[in-house]
């Protein structure tokens, strides 16, 4: 487990990086690429104060790719870059949204789970959670954070 | 406005000239200095500079090189904690920020300048001293800091020369922090796990020739109480050639009390209860000894004196039994402390950290009336506690705070102020520190090693070119 963590991790950071450097890279990443309807996913991250963000992913992406490819408004997000070392891509899941995920928790990602604030039984770590079809119209909840407490 | 641009340009700063264009292009300008460039200082500039249209961040740090605690904190091989790096590097490249290096609060500009030349002025300059055991001996060569070996193996410039004594095969820790698993980590790590990482080239030779074999971890109070966190102690769980030993007394009744616990207090007991069920199995020739239940009490030559405590309502009280632990060096690792650097600010000795409430720094603690434009985060308005969601989580609270006090008009922003004037100082810009990264990078890459650390500050100078 862990190790296809570091691997899923490793390649995720090798995007990143590229985004970081290339505008362009960036770019392609997320509207140059003709992408097939059926590889898209709608995704909506729900804030605390209720506030809805609705963007999409594509399968094979994680839910932290999907929140830094659309500059998703949210801040502080993603620390590690997809490293298991931080708890800032924290998500809740529906029970029933929680239950019909693949791939259980690692020892390394409740470890840093432990970690967030507001965490709960159907927590998980953005940068787990990979998409895929069937998650079409998946909606997760965003603890609160500074933002919601202004808009409030 | 004019005649600081033209100064910043006679100076040399490298400021490009988008960046002046922007600053000179919005009038009144609010203006907003962050003494401390690590993870507060940066969390903040990015708050601020997202919800203040028309403002300049001006970053001060003492070294000439950014990031605090990331750079001289985080242990070297937790490469990936240092990720957010990337995130502070795109603050910095922020139009609207500037980066004044190797300029030091209470030395190079007092607390007054600063606020008569800015609107708000917040003060993230972290916590660089250390509590003591206020034992007597605690002076002895054998008995340094665990936030001194930090800084000595992360290249601080000024703890270079630490020299600690590692040619005896017993160390104590005293502390159970993450700062001491780290140093544990350190101390009985493989050399080459180390080799790869950007530990200081003077540690990794001192490390090569250590004789360690035993590191004890010793605390106060009992497993429950711990203060390591799950990640640092499955890690060390998981250190080749090491063996943790537990004290099965220690446990006792231990685990009758797992289903009253939160989930990461139980989470964390059940890991130590498994891998005390499971040794004996792994034999290393290195030992992680955590010792539980022990106060510090003495400290003579080779030994260290624990009275045996017991728990009261979670307290540790000493009880008349004592233990003595073999120490050839003691690390001392129960906390640190920030320090005052001007007489300006408003400072709780006692504490160690500032007069604040929320990060609004108090005028009058005992009245609890507020010094306006006066603004503290991270450790030295905290104290230093928490991982860096922490800091972070508490940066991005008072950022927001600064933003609505100016937003509110409960600090006033009307008149015009001049922001720092570095005339005549060695200021090293955010160009500056880019040559030293590239340098350090460069030197790293032809030893296999992500950095090579310039640890002189005259030489960080040299290669950032002032």
């Amino acid at each position: 487990m862990l190790v296809i963590n570091s691997c899923r991790a490793a390649s995720r950071l090798a995007l990143r990086s590229l985004n970081l450097r290339s505008p362009i890279a960036t770019r392609t990443f997320s509207t140059g690429l003709a992408l097939k309807t059926k590889d898209v996913v709608n995704i909506t991250f729900v804030r605390a104060n209720g506030d809805k963000i609705k963007t999409s992913g594509k399968v094979g992406d994680s839910l932290l790719d999907v929140v830094v490819n659309n500059n998703v408004d949210l801040d502080g997000f993603g620390a590690c870059e997809g490293t298991l070392t931080c708890s800032t891509c924290h998500l809740i899941f529906k029970t029933s949204d929680f239950e019909k995920l693949p791939d259980k928790p690692g020892d390394e990602e409740l470890d840093m789970l432990d970690l967030a604030y507001e965490l709960t039984d159907t927590s998980r770590l953005g940068c787990q959670i990979t998409l895929s079809k069937d998650m079409e119209g998946l909606e997760v909840h965003v603890p609160s954070t500074i933002n919601d407490a202004r808009a409030a | 406005m004019g005649i600081n641009c033209l100064n910043i340009f006679r100076r040399g700063l490298h400021t490009s000239s988008a960046r002046l264009q922007v600053i000179q292009s919005t009038t009144p300008t609010k203006r907003i200095c962050i003494v401390g460039a690590g993870p507060a200082g940066f969390y903040a500039a990015q708050l601020i500079l997202k919800q203040l249209d028309n403002c300049v961040v001006d970053v001060v740090e003492k070294l000439p090189v950014p990031f605090g605690l990331v750079r001289f904190g985080v242990a070297p091989d937790h490469p990936e904690v240092k990720n957010v790096i990337n995130t502070f590097t795109k603050t910095a490249e922020h139009p609207r920020l500037r980066y004044f290096g190797n300029i030091s609060l209470g030395t190079d500009v007092s607390l007054r300048e600063l606020r008569d030349r800015y609107h708000a002025v917040l003060l993230t300059y972290g916590a660089d001293q250390d509590r003591q055991l206020e034992l007597e001996n605690e002076q002895l060569d054998n008995v340094i800091s665990a936030r001194k070996f930090v800084a000595w193996y992360n290249g601080l410039p000024g703890a270079e020369n630490l020299a600690p004594d590692l040619s005896g095969r017993d160390v104590t820790i005293v502390g159970q922090g993450n700062v001491a698993v780290d140093v544990a980590r350190m101390l009985l790590s493989p050399l080459d796990a180390l080799k790869t990482t950007d530990t200081t080239e003077y540690a990794l030779e001192a490390l090569s020739c250590s004789q360690v074999e035993r590191v004890h971890l010793v605390g106060r109070r009992g497993p429950l109480q711990a203060a390591f966190t799950i990640k640092e102690l499955r890690e060390m769980l998981k250190l080749p050639n090491v063996d943790t030993r537990w004290r099965t007394e220690d446990f006792s009744g231990i685990d009758m009390q797992l289903d009253k616990l939160q989930r990461p207090r139980k989470r964390l007991t059940e890991l130590m209860l498994k891998s005390l069920k499971e040794q004996g199995r792994i034999s290393g020739s290195k030992q992680f000894l955590p010792i539980f239940l022990r106060a510090p009490k003495a400290i003579a030559p080779g030994e260290m004196e624990f009275s045996v405590t017991e728990l009261q309502q979670e307290a540790a009280v000493p009880t008349s039994s004592t233990e003595r632990l073999p120490s050839h060096l003691i690390l001392r690792s129960i906390g640190y402390k920030s320090s005052c650097v001007d007489t300006g600010i408003n400072f709780d000795t006692r504490r160690g950290r500032v007069h604040n409430i929320n990060g609004r720094i108090l005028k009058d603690d005992a009245t609890g009336e507020v010094d306006p434009g006066l603004y503290v985060a991270g450790w030295l308005g905290t104290g230093p506690t928490g991982v860096i969601v922490t800091t972070m989580n508490g940066a991005f609270a008072v950022a927001k705070t600064i933003c609505d006090d100016i937003n509110t008009n409960a600090l006033d922003t009307s008149s015009v102020k001049p922001g720092y004037d570095a005339d005549g100082k060695r200021v090293v810009t955010w160009d500056g520190w880019q040559r030293i990264n590239d340098f350090e990078s460069a030197a790293g890459k032809a030893k296999g090693k992500p950095r090579e650390k310039i640890v002189s500050i005259e030489e960080m100078l040299r290669v950032a070119g002032v």
